[in-house]
């Protein structure tokens, strides 16, 4: 089976976030008063062949730790998801 | 369904012009071919109200090796080293999208080099922005920075220098010129030429989408249909900014310029404006051959992609190289090794006779190489004989009451202090951010007069000379007489060449202007050309390119005339670093060159920043006195050329005097030394701010052997003071303490832009 | 040493330069494209500066999965001497032939200018000619050059002598003003600033000779 899935790739708790830092800064300048805690991240869309839900997590997550996060400094989390309309 | 009649009016076609392709074809044109010819024949691609007057440039010289008309102007630089550059400007996209405007920017200047053999050796970025007070002029600014930097610094070529101009008229309709130099051995030139019947058209690089289909789009809400029946996509779906990929790129300038060392390409040619069909009609023209071109082997990036969609695409980072079929393998091979697509899209063909018994060479873009001709045009006169329009000139009848508003006869308020330090810009953090190393050539890098490279590469032969490269623009000048000032313009690219000890040997320009269909501003394009002119006939140098952008104009109103040159020099021996602005304490400071200028006034500031400051944008300007020009700029040139063939010599610092004036000139030397300087009484605050080119501050550690020398090349010097001190003082008219010019000038351009820290 | 091995990977862009300096001190030195496996015939490996793989993803993420890593691995192990150059240094820390990672540069642009560099430790292929506190001119061009690592890491690179260069004025944000560190045995070295670029006067500075002397004086670490 066909599984759409999301993996959200986030900088480790800890590690300097400066594009985050930015963005947070410029918010109320541009009207957003309540804005906290902003985090820069990635996130990676894909379609994977695999027997389950839970296979095609498996797979992703494999994916994410070995090539689309550096487990120095990021985090990666694998989600099923819906593909966008075209 | 629309006919044909009013969809040649919504693909920018007039009326005449499809009278001239009925004539051309002896029959009613299709779709395709319309659209082909609506996108050829288009302002942007045919220079159609610029060609006629381009006509009256200087274009030949005994180094020129290939003149405008290819995609880039080479000169042969000496010791078997052919050297190609080109300027082109990118401004609507990067009003839109300032990011990917200005990264799409520098990648399509890079083909026009290396497509002509030579690998890119260094770029350099001209801007024009509004007033930085507004928040949406620095958005621009960051993102066309960012965008340069993004790709220049990835695709592995270092940018080298360029300006930074703030003027409103620019708010609406920012500009972004690139230019690129590259070299080559001079034996490996290759021009665009497809030839050899038979032989192959192959398509390198990225895949085709559905980029920059901006006016032809007007077929789909025609109601054209594909030739399969399916309709393409509607507009709301049409990526409107083409996105760069400068690792794609690198890996096509390393394949092709493989290629062409292996021998393997005959003839290559860009895709820039107007895609493929650009190309194609390009290389057939001018071998004057045909070529049939299958769509259905173009590699295609959307689903769905009809014919002229596939033609007229703007698709970044694609080449067509002209091969013989037998080296098919070794090309494929090579383009395999570096990842780069290629496919056979293109055959050269016979060209057919016509009934008066003359060979035409016609593009045929097939279904298959087999398979039915979707359209049959002649390449020549899509690609050569769009019309040429003489659009109406005049001189604008307001500007009389403009140059009679004359700042030079104010009594001026305020402070030359202020003045001074109001002019003052260090602009590194632009320049910070573009990698201006690469290639281990770098003798004078960006921020200074010139910037300076020495003449060697990857695969050139060994070589000692040196190469330099200046933009120069003043649209303040060109505004008030774009002839003089355009003039002016040259003559200040030549100064700049001279503070690094180069001879200047050619010109590329890009014309910057407003919309053609207002006669101010054909008079202006007209009159700034015949400027050009004037200045290259009497400074001996060709110009072997350019570039036109017309419609910068917003609601109406027009950018100033705004021509952009780009000059290329040659050093003969290039062993030691010219002396750059470092006076040391001690040093005599002279100006060199005519005190007065030639004209109604002796210091005139119509046109100077310290006028424009003031909102002052009247006046009279300098005449262009080649007569005091050429010496000077001679032994200016032969005083540096000196140091850096490793010479001893008693000069230390050498700035010209342009922009902000003589005051101008010491306050940006003052800063980049941290020593001050005494200097006498000048003629009151014109002298101090006036700017017409020509004159050089210069510094030297042994005066009377300068004089000397000056006056035996029958040179003009003025010696002004001395090296001394913590303080910047010119007579009774400026007094400023070292550490507040440093300051100012260092921080201007980051408190302006607001970055936060 | 008689022959340096410098990788190619696609959207490297300093290979040349890297080529002329050792060649400027006598050496010889060859390109070697990302796909070759053996690195037998060579002394010592480059890993220049640019944008390999584009610099997508991170750079030097797809870069530490080319052939010739593993080529690169077994020499590192050996003993032979690495030295890996600003995107080089990236490469090797996504490799794990160097702890810690590279991140954005602190101020979110490129930064392209000299930086004065303090040398800290002698350990190592790339300093051991040089003198502790010596300070050398030596650029800098990149977008992601600050060095990060966690605590442990950090507290075994002190207390092995692995940081050999430091930023006299940290222009990017690098913990503990880090521009340069060896792996422990110190045949392994990454550096952000680009020693080649700092070769010769005219260009501007000829600190950087001290740095490649050393290099290719280095022998096989025993």
């Amino acid at each position: 089976m066909n599984y759409f899935v999301i993996v959200d790739v986030t900088l480790r708790e800890g590690i300097a976030d400066p594009e985050g830092a930015t963005i947070e800064r410029a918010l109320p300048a541009l009207g957003f008063s309540g804005v906290s805690d902003v985090k820069a991240g990635k996130s990676f869309r894909m379609s994977i062949d695999a027997e389950s839900e839970e296979a095609a997590l498996a797979k992703a997550s494999a994916l994410a730790e070995r090539l689309l996060s550096n487990p120095v400094i990021e985090d990666a989390a694998a989600r099923l998801g819906e593909k966008a309309s075209s | 369904m629309s006919t044909p009649e009013s969809l040649h009016r919504a693909l920018g076609l007039s009326d005449d012009e499809f009278g001239d392709i009925k004539n051309v074809l002896g029959r009613e044109p299709n779709h395709l071919e319309l659209a082909l010819y609506g996108v050829m024949w288009s302002e942007h691609c045919s220079y159609k109200s610029s060609r006629l007057h381009l006509r009256r440039l200087p274009t030949t010289g005994p180094h020129v090796l290939v003149g405008p008309g290819e995609n880039a102007g080479v000169i042969d630089a000496g010791d078997g080293i052919a050297v190609a550059i080109r300027i082109e400007s990118h401004n609507h996209p990067s009003a839109i999208e300032p990011y990917q405007g200005a990264a799409t920017g520098v990648g399509g200047i890079l083909r026009d080099i290396f497509t002509m053999g030579a690998r890119p050796l260094a770029v350099m970025d001209p801007l024009f922005f509004g007033e930085l007070s507004d928040a949406r002029q620095r958005w621009l600014v960051e993102g066309v920075v960012s965008g340069i930097s993004g790709y220049g610094n990835s695709v592995g070529v270092p940018t080298i220098g360029g300006e930074l101009t703030f003027d409103d008229c620019y708010a609406a309709n920012p500009l972004v010129n690139v230019l690129c130099v590259g070299a080559l051995p001079k034996e490996r030139l290759v021009l665009g030429i497809a030839s050899g019947v038979g032989n192959f058209a192959v398509l390198l690089g990225s895949r085709t989408g559905r980029d920059g289909i901006g006016g032809v789009s007007v077929l789909a809400s025609a109601g054209f249909s594909g030739e399969d029946g399916a309709t393409s996509i509607d507009d709301a779906k049409r990526p409107s900014v083409q996105v760069g990929d400068p690792y794609e790129e690198k890996r096509l300038i390393e394949a092709c310029l493989a290629l062409l060392d292996d021998g393997l390409v005959l003839g290559i040619q860009d895709l820039g404006g107007a895609g493929l069909v650009c190309a194609t009609s390009e290389t057939a023209a001018r071998g004057a051959v045909g070529m049939d071109v299958d769509v259905t082997a173009v590699p295609q990036r959307e689903p769905n992609m009809v014919p002229y969609e596939i033609m007229t695409s703007e698709s970044q980072e694609r080449m067509l190289a002209i091969i013989a079929p037998e080296n098919l393998d070794a090309v494929s091979a090579l383009c395999a090794k570096w990842e780069v697509r290629a496919s056979v899209v293109g055959r050269v063909v016979e060209p057919v006779l016509d009934d008066e018994g003359n060979a035409v060479g016609m593009l045929r873009i097939r279904n298959g190489f087999d398979g039915e001709i979707l359209a049959n045009v002649p390449a020549k006169s899509l690609a050569d004989e769009a019309p040429l329009y003489d659009r109406p000139r005049e001189r604008p009848s307001t500007l009389d009451a403009v140059l009679a508003d004359d700042p030079t006869l104010d009594e001026p308020e305020g402070s030359a202090n202020d003045d001074l330090l109001d002019l003052l810009v260090d602009p590194a953090w632009v320049y910070r951010q573009y990698d201006s190393q690469l290639f281990l050539n770098t003798v004078v890098g960006p921020g200074r007069d010139a910037a300076l490279l020495r003449l060697a590469g990857p695969g050139l032969p060994h070589s000692t000379r040196g190469i330099a490269l200046s933009t120069d623009s003043n649209p303040r000048w060109c505004a008030l007489d774009p002839r003089v000032g355009t003039a002016l313009s040259v003559a200040e690219g030549v100064a700049n060449l001279a503070c690094v000890g180069a001879k200047a040997k050619a010109v590329v320009n890009c014309l910057n202007f407003g919309n053609p269909e207002h006669p101010s501003v054909m008079w202006q394009l007209s009159e700034s050309i015949d400027g050009m002119a004037e200045a290259c006939l009497a400074l001996d140098l060709p110009v072997i390119g350019g570039n036109v952008s017309l419609y910068n104009e917003s609601g109406g109103s027009d950018i100033d005339p705004t021509p952009v040159i780009g000059l290329l020099g040659v050093v003969d021996e290039l062993v030691a670093p010219p002396p750059g602005w470092g006076w040391g304490e001690g040093d005599a400071i002279v100006l060199v060159g005519v005190r007065r200028a030639l004209g109604v006034q002796p210091f005139p500031l119509g046109g100077s920043r310290w006028a424009t400051k003031r909102g002052r944008r009247g006046g009279v300007i300098s005449s262009f006195d080649a007569g005091s020009l050429r010496p000077t700029l001679d032994f200016v040139t032969e005083e540096i050329a000196v140091i850096c063939a490793g010479g001893e010599s008693d000069v230390t610092a050498v700035h010209d005097v342009s922009g902000g004036g003589i005051a101008g000139a010491l306050g940006e030397m003052v800063a980049a030394t941290s020593r001050g300087v005494v200097v006498m009484d000048l003629e009151h605050h014109g002298e101090l701010f006036s700017e017409f080119p020509g004159r050089f501050i210069m510094a030297t550690s042994n005066l009377d052997a300068f004089l000397t020398r000056a006056q035996a090349s029958g040179v003009a010097v003025t010696t002004l003071g001395i090296c001394e001190g913590d303080r910047l003082r010119v007579g009774s008219s400026i007094d400023l303490p070292v550490e507040r010019i440093v300051v100012k000038r260092r921080d201007a351009l980051e408190d302006a832009l607001e970055v936060l820290g | 040493m008689n022959r340096v091995g410098v990788v190619v990977f696609p959207g490297s862009n300093c290979e040349y330069d890297a080529v002329l300096a050792m060649e400027t001190l006598g050496t010889t030195a060859e390109l070697v494209w990302h796909s070759v496996t053996d690195l037998s015939g060579y002394d010592g490996i480059i890993l220049p500066g640019g944008f390999a793989h584009g610099d997508y993803l991170r750079p030097g993420a797809l870069a530490r999965f080319s052939p010739v890593m593993d080529a690169v691995r077994s020499f590192a192990n050996d003993g032979g001497p690495v030295l890996g150059i600003c995107n080089g240094f990236q490469v090797l820390t996504e490799a794990g032939l160097l702890p810690g990672a590279l991140q954005k540069n602190i101020g979110l642009t490129f930064l392209c200018q000299p930086t004065t560099l303090v040398v800290t430790s002698q350990r190592s292929v790339l300093t051991s000619g040089a003198q502790i506190d010596q300070e050398l001119v030596v650029p800098i061009n990149h977008f992601s050059g600050s060095y990060t690592c966690d605590d442990e890491t950090y507290q075994g690179l002190r207390d092995n002598d692995q940081i050999v260069l430091r930023y006299k004025s940290n222009p990017n944000g690098s913990r503990d003003d880090i521009a340069g560190i060896a792996n422990e045995r110190g045949n392994v070295v990454g550096l952000m600033p680009h020693p080649e670029r700092a070769m010769s006067t005219l260009l501007g500075s000829a600190d950087g000779r001290v740095l490649l002397e050393s290099f290719v004086a280095a022998h096989v670490a025993a």
